[in-house]
């Protein structure tokens, strides 16, 4: 039953580290927090859906149509909502508002687009589940994990192996040291956006496959999660994201099977603001916070 | 006038209280997104206090107050240690969790919430609370602990060599626009005449704090200005229909790109 949980919990964090790597990337190089981040996952998952819908597709060509889509919708968002407004050194919450802008007009094109109601899946894959010795496992599940292991592994390898990435941990670092050092801190951060953007829209597939409750609205619980996630791991540390998902949706999955189950958000953000008040720096983080 | 324009004009002054609520917190350099939190705590006890024990509204708009002012000082002591972005996100995990609290709440009909709320909320009424609100900010501006929370807002460590108790200052402020909050919360609820716990979401909080952003936080009609903008500005739009948000989105987008600093941003900048 314990073991079940885990295993339960495990494939929820891991749809969860995937946004929170998201806003920790994003964070890491600009210091800043992007409100429609929310979004971009919900319409990843609305591009899925559309994909499946129109072209029936399966779930391997909706992700990638996923990925692709917000990637370009994350470089339109720092293009416009981001980009002017730190040509004119605006104060720190200028982005939130530009934001809180975008999340509303994506919110609104998804609701004329798709229609405000919950929608799933079509059920054309059929789940197969099987069971190893005291646990059981769907497909969707596997394929849910593996998916998300297998981007978490892609992005570790791109930020430490690829010029790109080192171009990235060094905007991170100090964004003057890095363009003094010659490297293009505008075309860093704009890769950077896509990166988080498209594992965002992936985690939209992902979650909208295992609930199949898609809808325009279904961004903004999971945006806050997110955020309060990337505070688990530390600010702007993706490692730290990859564990704190994973944690939470444990945390949250255990706290459904032996709490009550309503309260289940409120216990996710109890122990956030436990750990923001002893910990500020976050599980994983070293050093001051700034 | 006709009673749409009157309700709109409620909503404005209602939009006003908040803002100017969230209004001193921010200007201690506590920027805060929960504020739908303290707002939904005024709401339920003033709406408790009237519609169950049939008491007159001013009267319930105290106690909401006082109840929602207490959470604001409950919430203020942890933020001390925590700023910026930190806190910001402290408060959003404290809105989230109000607004479950009352989704799960069974006395308060947990998601259908309260409904049958007489409608008390006048335009006079309205208008009164936020004139005395900007009256005393403007009042407080030069006062002692005015002085000491813009001092704080300069510089909290000369701030506090100076002598400033930091403690007491950002906890006041806190607790004042929470104050602020829950009586915005108390009169939005005799308007709306039915509250649930979905109006108070993450999405309130951050209307609250675009509005003041908006505004801009350098002077008390910043709120104001913001207040008008976001309240008027998408009744006027009405022409365009099922797009509004659209535009109103884009309309955000550009404020905060050709004026970051808000609407009203001050001619003298703070040295970075």
């Amino acid at each position: 039953m314990l073991l079940q949980q885990l295993v339960n919990g495990l494939m929820l964090g891991s749809t969860y580290s995937l946004i929170a790597i998201g806003y920790a990337l994003i964070f890491g190089v600009l210091g800043l927090v992007h409100l429609a981040h929310g979004e971009v996952f919900m319409m990843g998952a609305l591009i899925g859906l559309q994909l499946v819908l129109w072209l029936h597709a399966g779930p391997a060509v909706a992700l990638v149509g996923a990925l692709l889509g917000t990637a370009v919708l994350g470089i339109i968002i720092e293009l416009t909502a981001f980009r002017p407004i730190r040509a004119r050194h605006g104060p720190i919450f200028a982005p939130m508002v530009s934001t809180i802008g975008v999340g509303l007009i994506l919110q609104e094109v998804a609701t004329k687009a798709f229609g405000g109601e919950q929608v799933g899946f079509p059920h054309r894959l059929e789940p197969v589940t099987w069971r190893l010795g005291p646990i059981t496992i769907s497909s969707v599940q596997l394929l849910i994990l593996g998916v998300s292991l297998a981007l978490m592994v892609a992005l570790h390898l791109w930020v430490t192996r690829t010029r790109m990435g080192m171009a990235m941990r060094a905007s991170a670092e100090s964004t003057l040291t890095a363009r003094l050092l010659g490297i293009s801190t505008d075309r860093v951060i704009l890769v950077t956006f896509a990166v988080a953007s498209a594992l965002a829209g992936a985690a939209g597939v992902l979650v909208g496959l295992s609930f199949n409750a898609i809808s325009p609205f279904m961004g903004i619980d999971m945006g806050v999660k997110g955020l309060a996630i990337m505070l688990l791991g530390g600010l702007g540390n993706i490692y730290g994201a990859m564990v704190g998902g994973l944690l939470l949706g444990a945390i949250e999955v255990l706290s459904v099977a032996y709490l009550a189950s309503s309260y289940r958000d409120a216990f996710v953000f109890a122990v956030m603001i436990l750990i923001l008040i002893f910990r500020p720096q976050g599980l994983f983080g070293v050093g001051q916070v700034r | 006038m006709g009673s749409y324009w009157e309700s709109v004009l409620i909503f404005l002054g209602i939009n006003t209280v908040l803002a100017l609520s969230l209004y001193l917190p921010i200007s201690a350099g506590q920027l805060s997104l929960g504020h739908g939190g303290f707002m939904a705590i005024g709401a339920y006890v003033t709406v408790i206090c009237t519609t169950w024990l049939g008491w007159p509204l001013p009267a319930g708009l105290a106690v909401g107050g006082l109840v929602a002012a207490l959470a604001g000082a409950l919430v203020g002591f942890p933020a001390l240690r925590i700023r910026g972005i930190y806190l910001i996100i402290l408060t959003m995990g404290f809105g989230e969790i109000v607004r479950i609290f009352f989704l799960n709440f069974e006395p308060t009909g947990q998601a259908s919430g309260i409904g049958g709320i007489k409608h008390l909320t006048t335009l006079p009424l309205v208008t009164l609370v936020a004139a005395l609100m900007l009256a005393c900010l403007m009042r407080f501006r030069g006062s002692r602990i005015g002085r000491a929370l813009r001092a704080v807002q300069e510089d909290e460590v000369a701030a506090e060599a100076m002598g400033v108790n930091l403690t007491r200052v950002k906890v006041t402020a806190f607790a004042l626009g929470a104050l602020g909050a829950g009586l915005g919360g108390g009169l939005y609820a005799h308007h709306a005449l039915f509250i649930d716990p979905a109006q108070f979401g993450f999405f309130r909080s951050a209307e609250i704090f675009l509005i003041v952003v908006l505004g801009g936080v350098g002077s008390y009609w910043g709120p104001v200005v913001g207040a008008a903008v976001v309240t008027l500005l998408p009744e006027l739009l009405r022409f365009v229909q099922e797009w509004r948000m659209t535009v109103f989105g884009t309309l955000l987008v550009l404020c905060a790109v050709l004026r970051p600093a808000g609407l009203l941003s001050p001619r003298r900048r703070a040295a970075a």
